[in-house]
């Protein structure tokens, strides 16, 4: 079903916001042309190249988790401005923005969720509220979430979406990663499974926290994931930036993750993981091996 | 002395030039000068109260950065005795730009750990301008854990413009490194003190900056990022970095009034490199202090505050907070 050739018609780009309802989309990935409908039932992965778009946090609870069996956590929780930070524009004004646009509070949601056979204290990051930076209220809902899986004895599960620490609370930001780095310490303590999933993209200051001390950690099919962006690092050491640099498969290569799971597989693989990590159940039974799947092919 | 200075600095710096130039001439002619002398020395005095009173955030960062500005190792000579450095991370090498060993602090054997910077180019070459690789992060925390089973205490200096951005820190995980640092210095059992004698450089600094105690010298910054990065992304131009030191709330005054430091040390007039043996027999005296303060707390209630520490570090607003939430600190 290829509609267009490559190279004729890059205008597409700006003109897919004219299709009535944006019905087609242009994958980054292979540059194909897909119906939209195509890859929301295939749970946000081009058909054509297996490339994983990102997707909101409603559409990853679905996808992972028994319908109806989600509580969320903190939902009351919002961003204030210690700072009173005005840049071009005051911070105040951006979380306004960013609330109408995502139709979010801030950049997480939490709470506790069914998976198969276990209850799990799950946090997902949504990348469409301020790039899913992490500042008071991000810290404050994962610190929490971590202590009360460690009171009531829960695996905790946290998806990153992330381009790190936010920026306008300054160093309340900062100091979120040694909150959640904090909390960690005592949830591994009790002897209690942490699983970190990232998405596209899972950079920074959340990198150098939380995201990075899973027992396991799993990443989607070529996340960019890292702590400096490919941009600094050019910029400050002038050092030529290797192929598919910072990309899960990268990461995989040079040891820094345990798995990539391509979507469709990502809550069977977790549930048979959580089996493995739990003491009391064993893991859930099936025929298949979970093995290591193929990247999708880029550029 | 004269030879690096800051703008701010040369109304001072002319005065201080004229001072010298007065007394060579009084010596070399034998002329008693001694009234003009004190009214220059007066003169200098003032002048520099009035500067430094008038300082923005932008000049604090530039003085944080002064070039002659002591450093870990300076300050580990001024203030202890009997260091040995160790090395490396026991993986891949020795990361220069971290250092770290036993020393004794008066009478207090203490492990001690700073970032490092060079002050010439063949020394920024060695000290990567202080900026650690992952293996400065690794290398610290096996001398935090070396520390912590031997009961030393572990005093920290930071003094960093951030982690090292390069291909090899991403390729040996600097993010898993800082992260572990994190994790792990809330296990320690034995009292870590933290000062910041120069930059605070965002994750680079906090990779080493988990403890009991967060001092920070007067004319020192922390941030989530450099000035000149936020204004970048902000403004999209980094000659707004002046701006962007003032709206990040970065120097030290700002982190005493956020409660994100615990104590402010203040520099001799003029800063701490205009006298660093003055500055360095402050910071012992402090460091000792609080040494002392701690070491009273059982184990337990150590790490117990260490947490609650940062536990309460942040500001945020509950809608409608819902009885049986656990504790919300709300906005001030
Ligand atoms: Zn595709």
């Amino acid at each position: 079903m290829r509609l267009f050739s490559r190279k004729k018609y890059t205008s597409i780009k700006v003109r897919k916001k004219d299709l009535p309802g944006g019905l087609w989309i242009k994958c980054p990935s292979c540059q194909e042309i897909v119906y939209k409908h195509e890859i929301e039932s295939g749970q946000g992965v081009c058909p054509k190249c297996a490339y994983h778009f990102q997707i909101s946090w409603k559409e990853r609870l679905a996808l992972l988790t028994e319908e109806g069996s989600f509580e969320e956590w903190d939902a009351n929780l919002e961003s204030a401005d210690p700072l009173q930070f005005t840049g071009q524009v005051a911070y105040t004004a951006k979380l306004v923005e960013s609330r109408k646009k995502s139709g979010l509070k801030d950049a997480i949601i939490c709470g506790k969720a069914r998976m198969g056979p276990f209850t799990v204290a799950l946090g997902i990051m949504d990348f469409s509220f301020l790039g899913g930076s992490m500042g008071s209220v991000v810290g404050e809902k994962v610190t929490r979430l971590i202590e009360r899986a460690t009171a009531n004895k829960l695996s905790v599960l946290i998806l990153s979406a992330t381009g790190g620490a936010r920026m306008y609370e300054g160093m309340y930001s900062l100091m979120q990663m040694a909150k959640t780095s904090a909390a960690l310490a005592r949830h591994a303590n009790a002897g209690l499974p942490y699983i970190s999933i990232l998405t596209h993209p899972s950079t920074a200051g959340v990198m150098a926290s939380y995201a990075t001390l899973g027992d396991i950690i799993i990443a989607e099919p070529h996340a960019l994931i890292g702590f400096a962006g490919p941009r600094v690092i050019k910029e400050t050491t002038r050092e030529d930036i290797p192929n598919g640099f910072q990309r899960s498969e990268f990461m995989l290569k040079h040891g820094l993750i345990d798995l990539i799971v391509n979507r469709k597989d990502l809550k069977e693989t977790l549930i048979r993981l959580l089996g493995y990590l739990s003491r009391s159940t064993p893991p859930a039974p099936s025929n298949q091996p979970i093995v290591e799947v193929s990247a999708p092919t880029t550029s | 002395m004269a030879h690096h200075s800051l703008s701010f600095e040369k109304p001072i710096l002319e005065l201080e030039t004229k001072l010298k130039e007065l007394r060579a001439f009084s010596e070399a002619q034998d002329i008693d000068v001694s009234r003009e002398l004190s009214d220059l020395e007066r003169k200098i005095v003032e002048t520099k109260r009035q500067v430094f009173k008038n300082l923005t955030a932008w000049d604090e960062v530039q003085l944080a950065r002064h070039p002659q500005r002591p450093y870990t190792l300076d300050y580990i000579g001024e203030i202890c005795r009997d260091f040995v450095e160790l090395h490396g991370d026991r993986h891949y090498g020795d990361d220069r730009a971290i250092v770290g060993g036993f020393a004794m602090l008066d009478t207090e054997a203490v492990m001690i750990i700073g970032t490092q910077k060079g002050r010439d180019v063949k020394s920024n070459v060695e000290r990567n301008f202080g900026m650690a690789y992952p293996e400065g992060y690794r290398k610290a925390l096996r001398l935090m854990k070396l520390a912590a089973k031997f009961g030393r205490p572990i005093v920290v200096m930071i003094d960093t413009a951030g982690a090292y951005p390069g291909v090899g820190s991403e390729e040996r995980q600097i993010a898993e490194a800082i992260a572990m640092n994190l994790r792990e210095a809330f296990l320690l059992p034995v009292p870590i003190i933290v000062t910041v004698i120069g930059e605070g450089g965002s994750g680079g600094a906090l990779g080493i900056g988990v403890g009991d105690r967060i001092l920070i010298l007067e004319h020192s910054y922390y941030s989530v990022i450099s000035p000149e990065g936020c204004a970048a992304i902000l403004w999209r131009d980094r000659a707004f970095a002046s701006k962007a030191a003032a709206a990040l709330k970065l120097t030290s005054r700002d982190l005493l009034k956020a409660g994100l430091v615990d104590e402010i040390i203040p520099e001799p007039l003029g800063g701490a490199h205009t006298d660093p043996k003055g500055m360095a027999a402050d910071l012992r005296r402090r460091l000792l202090y609080h040494l002392r303060e701690l070491k009273q707390y059982s184990l337990d209630e150590l790490l117990d505050r260490r947490y609650r520490k940062f536990r309460a570090m942040g500001v945020i607003r509950a809608e409608s907070p819902s009885a049986g939430e656990l504790t919300i600190k709300n906005e001030e």
